[in-house]
């Protein structure tokens, strides 16, 4: 395999496995949560470091993780003692972990290679030349098999607790009835990204874990409302994103992790344009023909109104301006498509109702 | 002639293509306590909201005193349902009913020594007098309503909006608004209330709108509450009101 | 005096109590992450600027920060507006994603052949001891420039925060006031920038805020406290990390605040978690000897 394809295969490996907690995050309203976990496993890495004396050994892994917990079970706490409110809480507690982390490094971790900078920003790049061994032979970079391993997980739990994830997250109340204790999956699901926080964050650096677990379940989000389709739309989301992120990257010779992140910015700003259900250009052209849609049956039931009433006066365009408060330009467009539908006819300045248009006006009232 | 308080034409108000209001076309003359009625979801709130301009409607057009609303905020008060905000915010009773002078003040002026003692004086009438600096978090859910009301009132307005300023109030407290309201109207004020109470209508108010997306009916309580146009807005349920 | 902890000194309170005083206002509204997500959109904004000028300015970088603190802001506020995202997902894409779009600038500014590219990275985890008398300038006239904004639209921000609808009805432009209100926030958090960087910023509009909101039931007096908050541990931060080698001014800062912030949940009279328990234990003691009281009679 060549270093190119197995950073891209590295790239989506992370990628499947951040998307996956994504999506629970972000249909929770805690997506932000990725971004306090993200930043204060820091502190667990380097407490560890400092205990073990390696950089890659597991046990950095279950101080990130424990750390990661910290976090959640601190703000949580916070929280729950209604002193402060729940975006104060989440502010305040990661950058503690944090700041203890870059002090540490600072300080005592001078001249080892772990930094701050790697830890945000991660290095995809360097991949690559951290082989795997096994038996004497070369298996390719660990950060493949080590994120490999944290995807079969996540996708294991998925496969598991796909049921109790989707009506914890639907329904808290039912879960808590039917016996699915929605803390404990709360607490489940915020471990796991503390686990695949960890996991990619010497790969790929915090920030790109807080994109990919955030933006391509977002995007997934705007084209469905199926919590099926939406992981699989946030899978291959997230797949695209990395393979371009990385042609991007090699093209300009710029950062991987944020070439990626970038891309799943873009991907977003697609879907948030031109999603067919949500997407702001296909909304804005919707509610456009709703509005000339509903103020023709307005018209039509003013003229329905007035028909009673024999006053021919009522049933002019001129009128509408005035009656309605409506522009000129805006009442002549809605007497043309009102025309145009067969609603009414058109006389010089009066309109009279046609018999469907009588129909339309009247299911409107009872509307 | 004196212009109506409130003159509604032709008010149509949709969210995408639901209409919420559809042609509401009414007329309130000055000096009514006027309550606004209807089933959940009739519209009611959103109709107080549009005629204040917080909502835009599709189409119609709202006077106030014959004059469109921004050239008459300075005479209509208004109490929005009290749920809307976060009492836990830092501030006292006092402060809360100075915030109706603000309009008065315009920008940048903070509020003087007269607007202190407006405020005093609106807090003493609706029996707040001893609460002025309390803080807001620690009012039980009457007194933050009572301090709601000293805040319009402070505005001095013409013409009172109150969103269901009876939710979730004590038996005192509902007691106080009543008296208020009927000293609102024996000073010539007209005062247009959100309510859901149909067991209370007739003693509470004179005037009654009754509503569910359509307009069903307005005018004099006693002419509006038939259990014909009750069927109307509430469809079946309306028998166990009438009786 | 050492001139460097001088200005480190300087810089670092003034951006305390500017971010403290303007924190005030993101924390009662509820927004307190949008500091995050403006700071972490600031770094684009450094990026394209120097790209663009080529010059390393610290008004040029400011005005850079600004814009695309800005342009971060208001697409937040247009995704929780106009589709079903909510505003945490947004506020993390906008980080997360104009973060790393800054990443790419600031690798393509490091491959330029022109050297002047050496200060841009000091706004990524702050670098307060590259402070200059013209940066702290610079910060002087911005920090003047918001509590001005502050002081002048006081009661107006005060009734927006409190009562947005109510606002609406009195006549106030409730778009405008929001906007300035915005404006001067995205300011007070690029002024911090280079002192304590972007990842830390958010703390610092959230800390202050949060801890003086404990002490009183006061809007002026909470934004007081936290400004002085922000302000002693800004100064304190910077001189512990100027005599204590290998200290970063930053994360020094924040610990410091956030340890002002646990004294002011466990202490602070009324809302303290200790005082609380005080006062319950207090309250269990006198129904108890009530009930003993009326137990021998």
């Amino acid at each position: 395999m060549t270093p190119q394809l197995e950073i891209i295969i590295t790239a989506c490996i992370v990628s499947t496995a951040c998307v996956i907690p994504g999506v629970f995050l972000i249909l929770r309203r805690v997506a932000l949560m990725s971004d306090a976990i993200s930043h204060a496993i820091l502190m667990g890495i380097v407490i560890m470091f400092f205990i073990v004396k390696d950089l890659h050994s597991p046990l950095l892994m279950i101080g990130a993780v424990a750390t990661g917990i910290l976090t959640v079970l601190l703000t949580e706490w916070i929280i729950q003692s209604k002193r402060l409110k729940e975006d104060a809480a989440i502010g305040l507690v990661f950058p503690v972990f944090f700041s203890i982390g870059v002090i540490l490094i600072s300080r005592y971790a001078g001249n080892i290679h772990l930094d701050q900078d790697a830890v945000l920003l991660g290095e995809i790049a360097f991949a690559p030349f951290n082989r795997f061994l096994f038996l004497g032979r070369d298996l390719g970079p660990v950060a493949m098999w080590s994120m490999g391993a944290i995807l079969v997980m996540n996708l294991g739990l998925l496969l598991l607790f796909y049921k109790e994830l989707k009506l914890a997250t639907f329904d808290k109340a039912l879960a808590a009835t039917v016996g699915f204790s929605p803390v404990l999956l709360y607490y489940g699901l915020m471990t796991t990204v503390s686990i695949t926080a960890v996991g990619a964050f010497d790969a790929v650096g915090s920030i790109l874990v807080v994109a990919l677990m955030i933006t391509p379940p977002s995007t997934a989000y705007l084209l469905t409302d199926r919590l099926s389709r939406m992981i699989v739309l946030s899978v291959l989301i997230g797949i695209a994103s990395a393979v371009s992120g990385y042609v991007m990257a090699s093209l300009l010779d710029a950062s991987i992790a944020g070439s990626i992140a970038t891309m799943t910015g873009a991907a977003f700003l697609i879907a948030l344009f031109f999603s067919p259900k949500q997407g702001l250009l296909t909304t804005y052209l919707r509610s456009k023909h709703q509005k000339t849609d509903f103020a023709s049956k307005m018209l039509l039931v003013q003229l329905m109104v007035h028909e009673d009433q024999q006053e021919d006066f009522e049933t002019t365009v001129t009128h509408m301006v005035h009656h309605m408060d409506w522009s000129i330009k805006f009442s002549k467009k809605i007497a043309r498509y009102s025309v145009e539908k067969g609603y009414i006819t058109r006389n010089q300045d009066q309109l009279f109702l046609t018999p469907l248009g009588r129909e339309v006006a009247r299911a409107a009232i009872v509307h | 002639m004196t212009p109506p308080a409130v003159a509604v034409k032709d008010l149509t108000l949709a969210y995408r293509d639901t209409p919420v209001l559809w042609d509401i076309d009414i007329t309130i003359p000055q000096g009514v306590l006027l309550a606004i009625v209807g089933p959940n979801g009739a519209g009611k709130t959103t109709l107080i909201k549009a005629i204040l301009g917080l909502l835009k409607p599709a189409a119609g057009k709202v006077e106030i005193l014959g004059k469109p609303y921004q050239q008459q905020i300075k005479k209509v008060g208004y109490v929005p349902q009290r749920g809307t905000v976060d009492w836990d915010f830092p501030t006292d009773a006092l402060d809360v009913v100075l915030m109706g002078r603000y309009g008065h003040l315009g920008w940048f002026k903070r509020p003087g020594k007269k607007d202190y003692a407006l405020a005093l004086d609106a807090l003493d009438r609706v029996g707040m007098a001893d609460f002025a600096s309390r803080q807001i978090s620690q009012l039980s859910g009457g007194q933050q309503q009572r301090i709601f009301l000293a805040r319009a009132l402070v505005q001095d307005a013409q013409i009172y909006f109150m969103d269901e300023p009876f939710v979730g109030v004590d038996a005192a407290t509902e007691k106080a608004i009543v008296t208020l309201l009927k000293e609102l109207r024996k000073q010539g004020k007209t005062v247009i209330v959100v309510h859901h109470d149909l067991q209370t209508l007739k003693e509470y108010f004179d005037w009654a709108l009754l509503l569910n997306v359509h307009q069903i009916a307005i005018g004099p309580v006693e002419e509006v509450i038939t259990s014909d146009n009750l069927r109307k807005a509430y469809g079946g349920r309306s028998a166990f009101f009438v009786s | 005096m050492d001139y460097t902890i001088f200005m480190v000194m300087i810089g670092s309170s003034l951006v305390g109590c500017v971010s403290g005083a303007l924190g005030s206002f993101a924390v009662l509204r509820k927004q307190s992450l949008l500091g995050d997500a403006i700071s972490h959109a600031a770094l684009p904004g450094i990026a394209l600027a120097f790209l663009i000028t080529m010059a390393k300015s610290p008004m040029i970088f400011m005005a850079g920060a600004m814009i695309a603190g800005w342009i971060g802001t208001m697409l937040v506020m247009a995704i929780v507006r106009h589709t079903v995202i909510k505003e945490d997902a947004a506020l993390g894409m906008i980080l997360s994603v104009f973060f790393g779009f800054g990443l790419v600038l600031l690798t393509l500014i490091q491959r330029l052949p022109t050297a002047n590219k050496s200060g841009l990275t000091h706004y990524l985890f702050g670098s307060a001891a590259t402070l200059l008398l013209e940066d702290v300038k610079a910060m002087c006239l911005m920090g003047v420039v918001t509590l001005a904004g502050l002081f002048l639209f006081w009661k107006e921000f005060k009734l927006f925060t409190f009562d947005k609808d109510y606002a609406t009805a009195l006549g106030f432009p409730v778009k405008r006031i929001e906007l300035i209100l915005t404006l001067l926030t995205v300011t007070a958090i690029v002024m911090g920038l280079q002192t304590v960087g972007v990842i830390l910023m958010s703390a610092m509009i959230i800390a202050p805020a949060a801890a003086a909101r404990q002490w009183t039931d006061r809007l002026w007096l909470m934004v007081v406290l936290s400004a002085v908050f922000g302000a002693v541990s800004g100064l304190s931060g910077a001189l512990l990390s100027g005599f204590v080698a290998q200290l970063p001014t930053g994360p020094t800062i924040v610990l410091i605040m956030s340890a002002i912030v646990l004294i002011s949940l466990l202490f602070a009279p009324n809302r303290g978690m200790i005082w609380e328990w005080f006062q319950r234990r207090q309250e269990t003691k006198l129904l108890r000897q009530k009930l003993m009281e009326k137990h021998k009679s």
